[in-house]
């Protein structure tokens, strides 16, 4: 049987870990590196990197750190932040990056995953989706670091993105990232039960229990970035809870 | 000198480090004279089998892995690498691969999602130096939506349940397979390429 995955979330910005609320007031909080080779040996089943600003003369500095990463590190990572192009995509996967997301570039234009998973395989390409719900009631899509709504209705966003070829999907929950009130676990089991791909659950985990009900939802991994980073729920001590409650969990030999 | 096969096969850098980490020295080529030469071969795989055994045809790859297999020089296949081994595969309207191994390659069931992505349990089929020190759970990384449907079952030693047998590890001979990705399977993964590399030098 698979394993529930636990992800911790790295965004990165000039070359430094740092932790925003609702995707605002950053701070600076380590040397992605060191935090990888941690969350490594911590027992972490796969890491995301997101390269918050992606400037053009910054996007070297961290292609260097998504190299060292791969060098440090003997488990999956995916890449993401200002991917637009084939090219870049090449470019990540070629520093060692195992899975590359993609989320405004894809809205704007849908082909970009079809294109890319044809030519990397699906596996390697993951739709993420910034979603919120709106004054209708109903999940949007928004983009461009989530400041704009597209109109766009989640769910069939998610849905487009598996038949265009992409090979999981991260569902970030603006309204609950970085509140630690728990996962957006409506949206996310909607889209979880409406695909036949993986799907990540993100934003929102603040304590063990809630990461036991997003997978007792039947979602397939939750990722977390703060509570990881500064200790607050050390990951030993969460995979031992959950195996607790019954759930299946890669555990260290 | 280990022998990376070199046909535009996605991520070789993380297999090169975990190789680094056994202190093994490995290249990424395409060049008859060095794979001739080396020591064992691995051929790395992603993407569709369709693709790959092409570009393998393009560089007559093809025609020097089958000549260092029947020579008996170790080779190890890893994800879709392993798959090519068999004699064909259903994906994409269907494909003839290397043959080294009888059996055939289909898609997962879709009683349960595809891709297989994550980390899934080893159980082993048959005692093997290959399965030493792995522990009691051994978690491997597997990614992959097609599978071997009808191994030999003497050449077997390890399968994951996955909507259905899913073959892991198949061994005849000099000819290995891993369905996984042991560069990305953690210490688990970094000691089955120990074992491997041990039982071949």
């Amino acid at each position: 049987m698979l394993a529930k995955r636990i992800i911790p979330c790295l965004d990165v910005d000039k070359g430094r870990v740092v932790k925003g609320k609702k995707f605002q007031d950053i701070k600076d909080v380590a040397n992605p590196v060191e935090l990888a080779a941690r969350y490594n040996r911590e027992g972490a089943d796969e890491l995301v990197f997101y390269d918050i600003t992606a400037s053009n003369e910054e996007r070297n500095i961290f292609l260097d750190v998504v190299e060292q990463v791969a060098r440090e590190i003997a488990i999956p990572f995916m890449v993401g932040g200002g991917i637009r192009t084939i090219e870049d995509i090449h470019s990540v996967l070629h520093a060692g990056a195992d899975k590359v997301s993609v989320n405004s570039a894809a809205v704007q234009r849908p082909e970009l995953i079809k294109e890319s998973s044809d030519k990397f395989g699906s596996q390697c390409i993951v739709l993420s989706i910034d979603a919120k719900k709106t004054a209708d009631g109903d999940y949007h899509v928004f983009i461009n670091g989530g400041r704009k709504d597209t109109g766009m209705d989640a769910i069939e966003w998610a849905k487009q993105g598996e038949a265009l070829g992409a090979g999981e999907l991260v569902i970030n929950a603006m309204d609950s990232d970085g509140e630690k009130n728990g996962y957006q676990i409506a949206l996310t089991k909607k889209i979880a039960d409406a695909v036949n791909i993986p799907v990540i659950a993100s934003g929102g985990a603040g304590k063990y229990e809630h990461f036991s009900e997003v997978f007792a939802e039947g979602i397939d991994a939750a990722l977390a970035a703060s509570v990881f980073h500064y200790e607050e729920i050390p990951i030993p001590e969460l995979k031992e809870y959950l195996s607790s409650q019954g759930i299946p969990m890669r555990r260290r030999a | 000198m280990i022998a990376i096969i070199d046909y535009g096969a996605g991520n070789i850098k993380s297999l090169q480090f975990a190789l680094d980490k056994l202190g093994k020295t490995s290249k990424l080529t395409m060049d008859p004279q060095e794979i001739h030469q080396a020591d064992s071969i691995i051929l790395p795989g992603v993407g569709a089998f369709k693709d790959a055994m092409e570009a393998l045809q393009r560089y007559q790859l093809d025609t020097i892995l089958k000549k260092e297999a029947a020579n008996g020089k170790p080779i190890l296949g890893i994800c879709l690498g392993m798959q090519l081994f068999y004699e064909f595969s259903e994906e994409n309207g269907g494909c003839t691969g290397l043959g080294f191994l009888s059996g055939s390659v289909k898609r997962i069931s879709d009683k349960v999602k595809v891709p297989h992505m994550g980390w899934n349990i080893l159980q082993a089929d048959q005692p093997g130096a290959l399965l030493n020190n792995l522990g009691d759970k051994p978690y491997v990384y597997f990614v992959h939506s097609y599978a071997v449907d009808d191994p030999d079952e003497n050449t077997l030693a390890a399968s994951a349940d996955y909507g259905g047998r899913v073959p892991a590890i198949v061994q005849d001979k000099n000819i290995t397979g891993m369905q996984f990705h042991p560069e990305k399977s953690g210490d688990v993964g970094i000691a089955l390429l120990k074992n491997y590399e041990e039982s071949i030098s």
